[in-house]
């Protein structure tokens, strides 16, 4: 059936901002349903309340709404657009319920808006435990087996019936699941049960068989109005049940399931997916299955796309959410052709001839009290995805992507054996479950004991295993001695050279990551590059979406274009989020209009910018030095963009430098000067600029005496962070000598600064571009809490709204001559303190910041294509460079502590929030001003 | 197996392309058409496909032997590839409910491998240069040796090969209680077609390829089936002389894969060898009577000639949505269907499973008239 044509408008609802569990995937996942339906003659109708969002860009939709994702919104808007259907499948749970409640209110029967996509009433059923169990028992799917007891006697039974404990336990019609829980031995029994009874208002209880421990998997599928279904992808948990898919590590494709189980998931995942309505799109199913058995039990469905089916589009290759928005149109799969090889049929089931690891990133680490423990609540905030040859390779090079200062899973010289403490670490789920695992090796553990405290598959085990005895045979070599096969063996199995030299360095004399490098390179041991192509080479491909590995076929053809390469953000995390993404995708389409073949680096699933069709040729790499400098060696580009990729590429920089390849933009000297503060305060005092009296201290004692200099309250910061990762305020020598000793724990190799803190004063954000010539003000921020909440976490107002003329004139005035001072071409950020009408200048940041999406959203102005393109030579006299905002619009920071109960909400020169959203207010009495300015120094803290 | 005990191995194509790699299974050599699989799953159920009896049969997926081997997988009594060629190569198992690992089942069915070979490159040079035989050996040959002796491999073409792979005596396979009888010719029968049929209340007799008809009807079946094998069908002339007997019967005739090439070639349409064949588990085909899309199993290297399909023969049941090869037939002059893929799946998915349905439809209308 071709698309149908009773249908002109279609509203699609995006999921807002950046949540733990609800993240940039919705980006890409909405960008991919506005190009898919636009591309069918559709009117593209858009709502999200998310500013940093490739989605809400003008030439994305023909009408963009940057409202608050309520239903009073989207009435507004129908009433306006003349909406006739709603696709309310691409914004995560947020739309799906706001699509729910609007449903309910029958809104959307009234006004004629057909939903698409989705069979909303089954929504209902999805979600709620009783309905799906009963719909489980009719299709024939497994469930876990439970049993009513009304007695302690009848719980006995039930105890001996289910094969003894963990059992879990839900008393009934308790308000928010009061007294449920996990009973795990005799000793908690009979008192969890009484109490269970008691609370429970009909005193009855439900004893539940636990599947903690069983092998976890998930299905992607796609549906459509024929009844055809194809599974996309199936992804196994290497974490087995009792973490929640977001936390763990997943593998794609399943490894340890024969057909015959495969098969089995296969036909429920159909049958459960044709039990809930009959539309046409995406759904994702989960599965645990028993190990040792071919036992199956449903977990949940989710009838829209979700996280896991962007990870699925990345690891395959096949692009759901836009084959997806086709569906929901009226496609049948039948109709539409693989884009991938551009011959094939969309309708079929991608194979793949490699291994897909996906592993979680937290950020424990700025909420301090926090749970680590993972559990069914998700707490990650980011992913990384890799893709290797085979197992070992794949999650090397997630580790070597994960931002953290890893060179791949151990073997770096971070990790301490402690026996004892490896035990603790594996006795419960921990973010660094995999690390511990091979460091249990290290020490001597069997694949037994490891897998009877953790259950995960011995299969995954014996793979890190594998790795582990790698490293054992590595380090009692030499660089000499090192053969070509054992070293070809390493590298097939994903050790960088980092890993290596630090191997071959245990037993003899130090060696460097680049000897390892000219080694191998000597020995012409180079990564090839392979080919995602979702039908494992059967059908030639043409889409240039390419991974590394170490054998033999380079797949990767050169060009003779100009070239530049652009290095992505990584993984998103507190501090370095969609922002970046945003900012990474706009310079890849910049810097294709000024002629050049872009070639996109990135390890993070959840983007556009990992989209195979945004850059010319997408790497999906770590954004690791070895990995980005190869594909460098083999693509030989013009130079690199690392001005968008925040703290992650402009890591690599000084590297870049060494190695003498070209860094478009503001030069590598000038960047560095920013960070350091000593050359960047004697260039502030140059221009006659005023700042913060401050110190450098490497140790505790040094910083006391600094403190003493420069007057308590204190700001300790290290350098080369992002998110004011490690800043604290102290007010006393006391708590300095507090943080500094956390801080030397954590960056041990940095020296960091003493700042004076300017308490009270005001702070604000000005983002610029700067063309060697002219500057041009992208925007000034003012933020209603006062300095010291990090300007990511604060509420801020564009334009300022409480400056006088004399303030800004003096920050264009700073700004200007530090552009010129910096030789800035592209992009300049200054953070300002403004305390009794002097401007004092806090930082400089000569790159793409977080508030330039924010910015660009408000003024209408492409501003970060503009910063790009200026790094590529243009000049600005040739953009349009008028603003569009007629009144105000404030940024409004969204926090996790929702999702860490145990930490208490305090805001300080750590940045703390995930997301952000945008509003646009015409006067200070709209609420979204007047709350956050009464409440605006109740939670500074430090 | 530690990595010091490996040992060398090389894969030699016919056309000169040489890779080397390490011994999995049997240590030997072995050659054949070499083939590639995409399916992801089912490892076990593709090297005892009786179909791709003579033929190396490299996996695309890297990790193959992951879940080991057990004796609930096998498709026939023995491993019926040549050789296996896999990339990385799992040692070591997990699945409680296996008998072995994949290395030890290797060697004890004498069935050379090698792994740690670019699969995907040799994948690649195949779609490109079309299939070609090869060599794989653990013992000492030069390259040249080796490119010489796949070489001189007897090719695929024109070798009729279902013979050797059939049983030798008739066998009834029947459930506890039986509805129909169906006399099913074994070219290469795969356990799951066997088990399709009983699980649906069929009692089964499979004859040896090459028993006379005669023998065939004396058992009195209510239809016939026409079993998947390996090799060419185009030198079978027995058992189109068989499916031409059986046609006058009017009763119920199903073929799959090479069986549908039979009773194809009994209807006078052709069948040729393709440039690469079909082999996974995820390839769709259109219903053409339904416009319904399954997601199939296919092994297959030689096909249908749509050019050759008279209509009033012949319609075209089904067709493959990737490259519009035919994927099955609906017989106008006599009482049969076939499909070139696996509706047995076995690895893959089980979407055609309908098709054993409609063929018992089939003897059921037949009986009642």
């Amino acid at each position: 059936m071709p698309r149908r044509n009773d249908i002109n408008t279609i509203l699609i609802i995006g999921s807002g901002p950046i949540i733990i569990g609800q993240a940039c995937e919705f980006d890409y996942s909405g960008t991919q349903a506005c190009k898919s339906l636009k591309e069918e003659g559709y009117r593209v109708v858009l709502i999200n309340s998310n500013p940093a969002t490739i989605m809400t860009d003008p030439m994305m939709a023909d009408a963009v709404y940057l409202k608050p994702l309520t239903t009073r919104s989207i009435k507004e808007i129908c009433a306006i657009e003349n909406v006739d259907a709603v696709l309310p499948t691409m914004g995560g749970q947020t739309a799906l319920n706001l699509a729910r409640d609007l449903h309910h209110a029958g809104f959307w029967e009234k006004n004629n808006i057909k939903i698409i996509g989705v069979d909303i009433d089954a929504i209902d059923i999805t979600e709620d435990r009783q309905q799906f169990r009963d719909l489980m028992e009719r299709i024939d799917v497994g469930q876990c087996r439970s049993f009513v007891a009304k007695s302690l006697l009848d719980a006995k039974e039930i105890v001996l019936k289910l094969g003894g404990f963990p059992l879990i336990i839900r008393p009934s019609f308790t308000m928010g699941g009061m007294g449920g829980g996990i009973i795990w031995n005799e000793e908690q029994f009979e008192r969890k049960v009484l109490r269970g009874l008691e609370l429970s208002p009909i005193h009855e209880i439900l004893l539940e068989e636990s599947i903690i421990g069983w092998k976890e998997f998930e299905l992607e599928l796609l549906r459509d109005d024929h009844d055809n279904v194809v599974i996309i992808c199936g992804i196994e948990n290497f974490d087995p049940m009792g973490v929640h898919t977001g936390d763990s590590v997943t593998v794609a494709p399943a490894q340890t399931l024969t057909d015959k189980q495969f098969q089995l998931l296969r036909d429920a995942a159909i049958r459960m997916m044709r039990s809930i309505g009959t539309f046409a799109g995406g759904c994702n199913v989960q599965f645990a299955m028993e190990p040792g058995t071919d036992r199956l039990v449903a977990i949940e469905i989710n009838p829209r796309v979700s996280r896991s089916s962007a990870l699925a589009s990345k690891a395959t290759g096949y692009p759901i959410a836009k084959v997806a928005s086709k569906l929901a149109v009226g496609y049948t799969l039948d109709e539409l052709k693989n884009q991938i090889t551009g011959t094939t049929s969309a309708c079929f089931e991608p194979a793949i001839d490699y291994v897909v690891v996906k592993v979680p990133r937290f950020n424990f680490e700025k909420f301090p009290g926090v749970d680590e423990e993972l559990g069914t609540q998700m707490k990650a905030v980011g992913e990384v995805m890799a893709i290797g040859r085979n197992f070992a390779e794949a999650l090397n090079k997630a580790w070597q992507g994960m931002e953290i200062g890893r060179a791949g899973l151990g073997a770096d010289g971070y990790e301490v054996l402690d026996r004892k403490h490896v035990r603790e670490r594996l006795l419960k789920p921990y973010w660094d479950r995999s690390l511990q695992i091979r460091n249990a090796f290290k020490l001597g553990a069997s694949i037994e004991e490891i897998h009877d405290v953790t259950y995960v598959d011995p299969w995954f085990l014996q793979q890190i295993r594998y790795m582990v005895s790698i490293e054992n045979r590595l380090e009692g070599q030499t660089l000499e001695s090192l053969g070509r096969d054992e070293l070809f063996e390493a590298k097939q199995a994903g050790f960088s050279d980092k890993q290596i030299a630090w191997l071959l360095s245990q037993s003899a004399t130090p060696v460097t990551e680049d000897q390892v490098r000219e080694k191998r390179k000597s020995m012409g041991m180079l990564p090839s590059f392979k080919l995602v192509d979702t039908c494992a080479a059967e059908f030639p491909a043409q889409t240039p979406y390419y991974y590394s590995a170490y054998e033999g076929e380079n797949e990767s053809e050169i060009s003779d274009r100009k070239k530049i390469m652009i290095l992505g953000s990584g993984p998103n995390r507190i501090g370095q989020g969609i922002e970046f993404d945003y900012s990474c995708t706009h310079a890849v389409l910049a810097a294709k209009e000024m002629g050049y073949e872009t070639i996109m680096v990135n390890c993070n699933p959840e983007t556009v910018s990992t989209d195979f069709d945004v850059a010319d040729k997408l790497y999906f790499e770590p954004v690791f030095w070895e990995r980005v400098l190869d594909i460098f060696e083999h693509e030989k580009p013009e130079g690199v963009i690392l001005q968008v990729g925040g703290q992650t590429a402009l890591k690599l920089a000084k590297h870049f430098q060494r190695s003498g390849i070209r860094i478009f933009g503001t030069s590598y000297d000038m960047m560095d000067l920013a960070e350091d503060r000593g050359k960047f305060s004697e260039l502030l005092v140059q221009c006659d600029i005023p700042f913060p009296r401050y110190g450098i201290a490497s140790d505790v004692a040094s910083a006391l005496e600094q403190a003493e200099i420069v007057g308590y309250p204190v700001l300790i910061r290290p350098s080369y962070v992002l998110g004011g990762q490690g800043m604290r305020i102290a007010v006393k020598p006391e708590e300095l000598t507090e943080y500094v000793e956390d801080l030397l724990k954590t960056h041990p190799e940095n020296v960091f600064l003493i700042d004076h803190y300017l308490d009270h004063a005001i702070e604000v954000d000005f983002d610029s571009i700067h063309d060697g010539e002219t500057l041009h003000v992208s925007g000034i921020m003012q933020h209603i809490e006062p300095a010291g909440v990090h300007s990511g976490d604060s509420t801020a107002v564009l334009p300022p709204y409480s400056l006088s003329d004399e303030v800004i004139a003096t920050m264009k005035d700073y700004q200007n001559r530090i552009a010129k001072a910096m030789h800035v071409v592209g992009f300049i950020n200054v953070q300002y303190a403004i305390k009794d009408e002097v401007v004092y200048v806090l930082e400089a940041n000569p790159r793409a910041t977080r508030t330039i999406p924010f910015i660009a959203k408000a003024t209408g102005r492409p501003e970060s294509a503009i910063g790009v393109k200026v790094m590529l030579g243009a000049r600005l006299s040739e953009f349009d460079l008028s603003s569009k905002l007629k009144h105000y619009a404030i940024k409004e920071p969204v926090f996790p502590f929702d999702k860490f109960p145990e930490v208490k909400k305090e805001l300080g020169p750590e940045m703390k929030s995930t997301g952000e959203t945008i509003y646009f207010m015409e006067d200070f009495e709209d609420e979204h001003f007047r709350k956050p300015y009464e409440f605006k120094n109740l939670y500074l803290s430090r | 197996m530690s990595i010091q005990e490996r040992k060398r191995a090389t894969i030699a194509l016919s056309d000169g392309t040489v890779e080397t790699g390490f011994a999995i299974g049997y240590h030997g050599t072995s050659g054949g058409e070499l083939c590639f699989n995409t399916s992801m799953y089912g490892y076990q159920e593709i090297f005892t496909d009786p179909s791709y009896y003579g033929q190396l049969m490299m996996m695309t997926y890297p990790h193959i032997g992951n879940y080991g081997v057990s004796s609930r997988d096998d498709e026939a009594r023995q491993v019926m590839v040549a050789g296996v060629v896999v990339r990385a190569f799992s040692w070591d198992y997990s699945n409680t409910m296996a008998d072995s690992d994949l290395n030890t089942y290797l060697r004890r069915n004498k069935i050379v491998g090698i792994t740690g070979v670019d699969t995907r490159k040799l994948v690649r040079h195949i779609r490109e240069k079309g299939v070609m035989n090869a060599v794989i050996s653990c013992e000492e040959f030069t390259a040249g040796e080796l490119v010489e002796k796949a070489r001189n491999w007897v090719p695929m073409e024109g070798l009729e090969l279902a013979s050797r792979v059939t049983r030798s005596e008739a066998q009834t396979v029947s459930p506890e209680k039986h509805r129909y009888r169906v006399a099913a010719f074994d070219y290469g029968i795969k356990q799951n077609i066997i088990n399709s049929f009983t699980h649906r209340e069929v009692a089964l007799r499979v004859f040896p390829a090459k028993t006379p008809f005669e023998e065939v009807m004396d058992w009195n079946p209510d239809g016939f089936f026409f079993s998947n094998g390996p090799g060419d069908p185009n030198p079978m002339d027995y058992a189109v002389e068989v499916v031409n007997k059986a046609k006058e019967t009017g009763k119920p005739m199903f073929g799959i894969c090479l069986g549908h090439q039979l009773m194809a070639l009994s209807a006078g349409i052709n069948v040729g060898k393709m440039y690469v064949g079909h082999r996974g588990a995820n390839h769709p085909v259109r219903n053409e009577k339904t416009g319904l899309v399954e997601i199939t199993t296919q092994n297959h290297g030689f096909s249908v000639l749509p050019e050759t399909v008279n209509p009033d023969v012949a319609e075209i049941s089904h067709v493959n949505l990737n490259d519009g090869t035919v994927e099955g037939l609906q017989f106008r002059n006599f009482n049969g269907f076939s499909v070139q893929y696996h509706p047995e799946a076995s690895p893959g998915p089980h979407d055609s499973s309908y098709l054993f349905d409609e063929f018992i439809e089939r003897i059921k209308q037949y009986r009642g008239n």
